[in-house]
């Protein structure tokens, strides 16, 4: 690859630009210490690896991970909440969550240690966007139990960035504070950004002259190339995508130099495989497949072979920039039916899970998405019963409102219900198709 | 004393009501009394029929895919004259109780021809303009007064 004429800055260029083989070894290193601790620790992981007949001194090194046995997110609910901690809970500084694939969501639990690297890996995604100490980073996730906002936040603040912690909504606000105190960096959704931008050019600022934004770290959804170039020219910045997940750590997980050439991984703190999700063999670089992540420093709540879901590719060539670790493409779609919306993980079952225990709903569902003024619009299109039939229409309005409140309040997000005629939601044979996106996301 | 009637959920889709009343006008039900209630995505229609065709309308709703349940309603008589609807509503009031819906029959009491619907129509004028063309009998002001 050229070598373009940016500068390039580095957080940790020892571990950011360390050999393959170097990094090999301290990944293997790692891994072997990390399977001991979850199967001293994790009785579920345990009988995973006795059922498989596998014990950790069978572990050597990465060239070993084969062996071991899959982690998926139905594993963290069903040993919610504390079941698949590695350390005591006295040793558990932080607890983060997103949502579940049912009713319950899922969390994680943060040591001291797990936290001071999440915060290493953020420092280098923002440091790869440009940040340094004299930058002001406004960060527009939510913080909470989404692992956003804190991620950015802890990033920003090791790198020693004045962080100006706005969470999210209140775009008036937000604009107002960006141009107050000359904000450089900003960390949020892609859609979000979208929609700042807009609403800055309908408001008449000109962020080249009257702001001070140079880039920007974007991540928790799937986005296009075309979505960047918008970003891009609206807010006159470069726009870097971030790739994270809750089980994992958050966001920082994989980052882009402003290469924009694909997502390093920050492999001396996780190993990336792509396997076949069919068969769940390991595939070679260059290949499309599923993403699985094994954390390997973690140690309040480690994850081996943790399924993702997300298909994508993997390049260890060089990157411009002159790193060493691995990147990954863009997310091209799911193995499974999960959907990204407003940067909340929505898996159809969730709704379903609602739907089947609201009495008298038909669990015939149609999820429309949809992008309007850049925001993600979530429709549920239910089947009107008998059962669920009033004679007034307070009585529809109020079941309406149940299943929106319901939702809302198992997946986080507020939707649109739209009662329909019974029968009139297609039944399909097999595995029936009950989301409809509208977004061109892939 | 209570009379029947049968509720019917339409989506607010472009069509729906007049595939309702197709339905039930070639099956031969007569319908004495309806009304639409709407909001912006469903609408829940209330009709009255003769007591004998409720349960063969109910059914043959039912099996043409529609939500459709009987419900019991009161039907009382208004005098014909200034407040006389007033006098009922203060009756319902006293007795602390609420109106939820309420609409009338199609059909007037006194032998007239046909029934005589109030309607409120999105584009007023030009609903006139396509009466007038298809010569449907249209009350005045003046014809009302004469009533």
């Amino acid at each position: 690859m050229e070598m373009s004429q940016r500068e390039h800055r580095i957080y940790n260029p020892a571990m950011e630009c360390i050999s393959r083989d170097e990094l090999h070894k301290i990944q293997g290193e790692r891994l072997v210490a990390t399977v001991k601790r979850e199967y001293e620790n994790v009785p579920m992981y345990r009988a995973r690896m006795d059922a498989a007949g596998i014990k950790p001194e069978d572990i050597h090194g990465v060239e070993d991970l084969k062996y071991l046995p899959f982690m998926e997110k139905t594993d963290l609910r069903d040993y919610y909440p504390f079941d698949l901690f590695a350390s005591p809970k006295s040793e558990i500084v932080r607890i983060q969550g997103s949502s579940g694939t049912t009713g319950k969501p899922i969390v994680s639990g943060y040591t001291r240690n797990d936290i001071e690297i999440w915060s290493e890996m953020m420092a280098r995604t923002l440091t790869a966007a440009g940040a340094t100490k004299d930058d002001v980073v406004q960060v527009t996730y939510g913080l909470g139990l989404f692992t956003g906002g804190f991620g950015a936040y802890q990033g920003a603040d090791r790198i020693g960035a004045m962080v100006i912690p706005m969470s999210s909504g209140n775009t008036n606000r937000q604009i107002m504070m960006m141009k107050d105190l000359g904000t450089t960096l900003l960390c949020c959704t892609p859609s979000y950004a979208t929609y700042l931008g807009e609403t800055i050019r309908e408001m008449g600022i000109d962020p080249n002259k009257d702001l001070k934004l140079k880039a920007g770290c974007f991540g928790a959804e799937p986005w296009t190339e075309e979505m960047r170039k918008r970003i891009e020219e609206l807010l006159g910045i470069d726009a870097c995508d971030i790739y994270g997940l809750t089980e994992i750590s958050g966001p920082g997980v994989a980052f882009e130099c402003l290469e924009k050439h694909g997502m390093h991984i920050n492999e001396d703190h996780v190993i990336a495989e792509i396997i076949n999700p069919a068969t769940g063999e390991q595939l070679p670089y260059g290949k499309p497949g599923e993403l699985v992540f094994t954390t390997i420093t973690k140690t309040g709540m480690p994850m081996l072979r943790y399924r993702t879901h997300d298909i994508c590719t993997l390049t260890d060539e060089k990157c411009g920039c002159g790193r060493t670790l691995a990147r990954m493409g863009r997310i091209t779609g799911r193995t499974d039916d999960m959907l990204v919306i407003r940067g909340v993980n929505v898996f159809p079952s969730q709704i379903e899970s609602v739907l089947v225990r609201a009495d008298g709903v038909a669990p015939h569902y149609m999820l429309i998405v949809d992008r309007i003024n850049s925001s993600d619009t979530l429709e549920v299109q239910v089947e009107m019963t008998e059962d669920m039939f009033g004679d007034t229409i307070s009585h529809i309005e109020n079941v309406r409102k149940y299943i929106i409140d319901q939702i809302k309040s198992v997946v986080g997000i507020a939707s649109k219900v739209t009662l329909v005629a019974p029968k009139s939601i297609p039944r399909s044979e097999g595995k029936a198709k009950r989301v409809i996106d509208n977004r061109n996301l892939h | 004393m209570f009379i029947k009637q049968i509720s019917v959920f339409l989506e607010n889709k472009r069509g729906a009501l007049r595939e309702m009343t197709e339905l039930l006008g070639k099956s031969g039900v007569d319908l004495l009394a309806l009304s639409v209630a709407d909001t912006q995505n469903f609408g829940i229609i209330r009709i009255i029929v003769s007591s004998v065709a409720t349960e063969p309308a109910l059914k043959l709703l039912r099996d043409n895919g529609y939500t459709a349940k009987v419900n019991h309603v009161i039907c009382a008589e208004v005098p014909d004259r200034p407040l006389g609807l007033c006098e009922l509503l203060s009756l319902i009031e006293q007795a602390n109780l609420s109106v939820e819906y309420m609409y009338s029959f199609l059909r007037a009491s006194r032998g007239s021809e046909g029934a005589h619907m109030i309607l409120r129509l999105s584009d007023g004028e030009k609903a006139m303009q396509v009466f007038q063309m298809h010569e449907v009998n249209l009350f005045s002001q003046e014809d009302v007064d004469a009533l």
